[in-house]
């Protein structure tokens, strides 16, 4: 209670001062934020619509000055949350707290965010100057100061001489600049970015990351990405959560989450997985031994074993890009986990080449080579050996099988 | 390649003959629909014979005399403005009230908006409703509730026939609203009131605005509800009417030729504003 009631005191009014006590060069490109205190942190949301949870306690800290994306498939409830925090839905239980302060039951006009919409909702009926002023002529800033900051602003998203246009005269990248723009001039504590690159072809989009990243390192605000492109999401961020049903699935720095991931849902959903279900044999401080189903013992390091329970049953993973493939006749390095299979499909995709390898296991394994000339490339119907360093094997706990997981989900 | 060339020429003469049609038809439905206001104007510039200044339909030549005498008719002035000052009146107050029905009636489902579908029906019933009905019972409820028949009783009567009109029109602008546009607004700090102000109002304008004006053109020249009513002072439809038994004063057309022209105005600004905008 007492935490509410102090959040009830941020507001916009307040923010008025806080920007206007940075004085005028405080606008200026290349500085950092308030990093002292912005961040964000979810505590135990829950969010139901009638039956449905969209969002399971979410439990979530992100720091300051942070780019942090919340990646999954549509439903997953990673809309849900960014809208709570914009203040447009209200949780059915749970806090957040947004640089320190419980916001929320706060109206979206009383929080220090600022969202840039999938549709960019900018105003039709107001010019490029105009959307981007809004904001700060609610704050009563005095003309100069917006007329700077405006300018200042669409300078840093590229736009800069485009004041006077209309919403309807431009294209979707500059819409999205603009949109950009709009939220950014306000200085928030958090960006959130719900989708904005959804709208766009794949050229503009990746062109888009790339600056979205420049952006967010010059003006040094954390920014809140939701997306359910894990590409866009490893591209551009610090760390990220995957969520499904609701939950986060696993969190983390991109290459932590996309190298250890701990649910099965994780590994096929960021990047890749060759899953291979098997027992837990015997457990060591230096190794673990899986029997795979099919006859093949494959070791694991003991850090990538999640927590299972009473269960022994796993499913053990590797990545396609991480496995070898070789004649059948070469030997298995020390350290290296191997099986034998035969070459049904070998795909030519430029940058590399992407094999399906038939395996007495009863499973198909992907193996993606990467194409730098030297290494020798089977054919299809090609008697092969794949290895993999047993760092690079983890272990998930398999999902129930009537879950299935849908790739497509996210459109 | 043959079959093309043979089809060309009857394609060609269809069009032709649809390049004159079309205009032909559209200038006799144009002058179907002006020429009694024609008359009426041709007749407003006529001379009277006698002392009985009254209309006739014979032509006596041309004066400008009721022009300039526009006011001479005590009786007549007063309708007309007490006309102006109730049309005003009805139309502000539901203009305001048949855009918050249309927001409402758009953006709340039953379970927040309890008889929604009551609402909608009543809607409909009011626009389909005989005015003769509407009319006689206002009569019956203002007489049985002991209200003097006046100025009140008109303005109740107006924003109760037209509000249902306003409804509609700014409902159909509203529906394709993208609430997004608002969420932004909230998301950039401006409070529900400022955002209806800055967003929502300027992008339903249109709407609103033709729902005015429709409210606007019901109640100046609506006579049915009126003529019940109207205590002492008559509105400009019910005093015009009240004469015709007489004789009409050659200044009724002169008022009448006055809002014709306003209407031609108001029709063209609009036009050049949604020309200036595209």
């Amino acid at each position: 209670m007492a935490l509410r009631a102090e959040g009830e005191t941020t507001n916009k009014a307040e923010g008025t001062e806080r920007a206007a006590a940075r004085g005028p060069r405080a606008g200026r490109p290349g500085r950092v934020l308030a990093v002292e205190t912005a961040d964000v942190e979810f505590v135990g949301i829950t969010k139901a619509f009638h039956e449905l949870t969209a969002v399971d306690d979410l439990n979530l800290k992100v720091e300051a000055g942070e780019f942090f994306s919340l990646l999954g498939p549509s439903g997953c409830g990673k809309t849900t949350s960014l809208r709570m925090l914009g203040g447009f839905e209200e949780p059915t239980t749970g806090r957040i707290l947004l640089g320190g302060q419980d916001v929320t039951y706060l109206p979206p006009y009383r929080r220090d965010v600022n969202t840039v919409f999938q549709s960019y909702a900018l105003f039709p009926h107001l010019n490029v100057f105009e959307n981007v002023a809004f904001g700060l002529r609610r704050q009563r800033f005095d003309r100069t100061e917006i007329r700077r900051r405006v300018g200042e602003i669409l300078e840093i998203v590229d736009l800069p001489n485009y004041e006077k246009r209309q919403s309807s005269q431009l294209s979707g990248g500059q819409q999205q600049r603009v949109a950009l723009a709009r939220a950014l001039v306000n200085e928030p504590k958090v960006l959130l970015l719900d989708e904005p690159m959804s709208a766009l072809d794949a050229k503009l989009r990746r062109q888009m990351q790339i600056e979205l990243k420049r952006i967010q390192a010059q003006v040094g605000i954390t920014f809140l990405y939701v997306t359910h492109d894990q590409e866009e999401a490893m591209t551009m961020s610090n760390r990220l959560a995957v969520m499904w049903h609701g939950r986060i699935e696993g969190m983390g720095s991109p290459k932590d989450v996309y190298d250890n991931p701990t649910t099965e849902f994780v590994a096929s959903f960021l990047g890749a997985s060759n899953l291979l279900p098997g027992t837990i044999e015997s457990k060591s401080s230096d190794v673990v031994s899986v029997a795979v189903e099919g006859g093949v013992t494959v070791h694991v390091p003991p850090a990538r074993l999640p927590d299972l329970g009473d269960s022994r049953a796993v499913k053990v993973g590797v990545r396609p890009e991480k496995i070898g493939i070789a004649e059948v006749s070469s030997t298995v390095p020390d350290g290296y986990n191997s099986i034998h299979g035969r070459v049904v499909v070998s795909t030519f995709t430029g940058v590399g080449n992407q094999y399906i390898v038939e395996t007495p296991l009863g499973v198909t394994v992907t193996v993606y080579a990467q194409n730098i000339g030297r290494q020798w490339a089977p054919r299809s119907g090609d008697e092969v050996i794949l290895t993999w360093p047993v760092e690079h094997t983890f272990t998930v706990k398999p999902l129930p099988t009537s879950v299935e997981i849908n790739e497509t989900e996210g459109d | 390649m043959s079959a093309l060339e043979t089809a060309a020429p009857s394609h060609t003469t269809r069009r032709r003959w649809g390049r004159v049609l079309l205009p032909v038809y559209s200038w006799l439905v144009i002058a179907y629909l002006v020429f009694p206001i024609v008359i009426m104007i041709i007749y407003s510039f006529n001379k009277t014979i006698g002392s009985m200044q009254l209309v006739s339909f014979t032509w006596n030549g041309f004066t400008g005399q009721w022009y300039r005498q526009w006011s001479d008719v005590p009786g007549l002035t007063q309708a007309f403005w007490l006309s102006i000052r109730l049309g005003l009146t009805s139309t502000l107050i539901s203009t305001v009230l048949g855009t918050m029905l249309a927001m409402a009636l758009v953006r709340y489902r039953p379970p927040r908006f309890r008889g929604k579908s009551i609402f909608e029906q009543v809607l409909f019933l009011n626009i389909a409703a005989p005015e003769i009905v509407l009319g006689a019972s206002l009569l019956g409820m203002f007489v049985s509730l002991n209200i003097g028949r006046g100025f009140l009783t008109l303005v109740l009567s107006h924003v109760m026939f037209s509000i249902a009109y306003v409804t509609v029109t700014v409902r159909a602008r509203l529906a394709g609203f993208d609430r997004s546009l608002e969420e932004a607004a909230y998301d950039l700090g401006a409070n529900p009131w400022t955002t209806f102000v800055r967003v929502t109002l300027p992008l339903i304008m249109p709407g609103v605005l033709a729902g005015a004006l429709m409210a606007f053109a019901l109640s100046i020249d609506d006579f049915v509800t009126s003529n019940f009513l109207s205590g002492a002072s008559a509105p400009f439809p019910v005093w015009v009417y009240g004469v015709t038994r007489v004789g009409i004063p050659p200044q009724v057309f002169v008022f009448g030729t006055g809002i014709f022209a306003v209407g031609i105005g108001l029709a063209i600004t609009s036009i050049v504003i949604a020309r200036k905008k595209v």
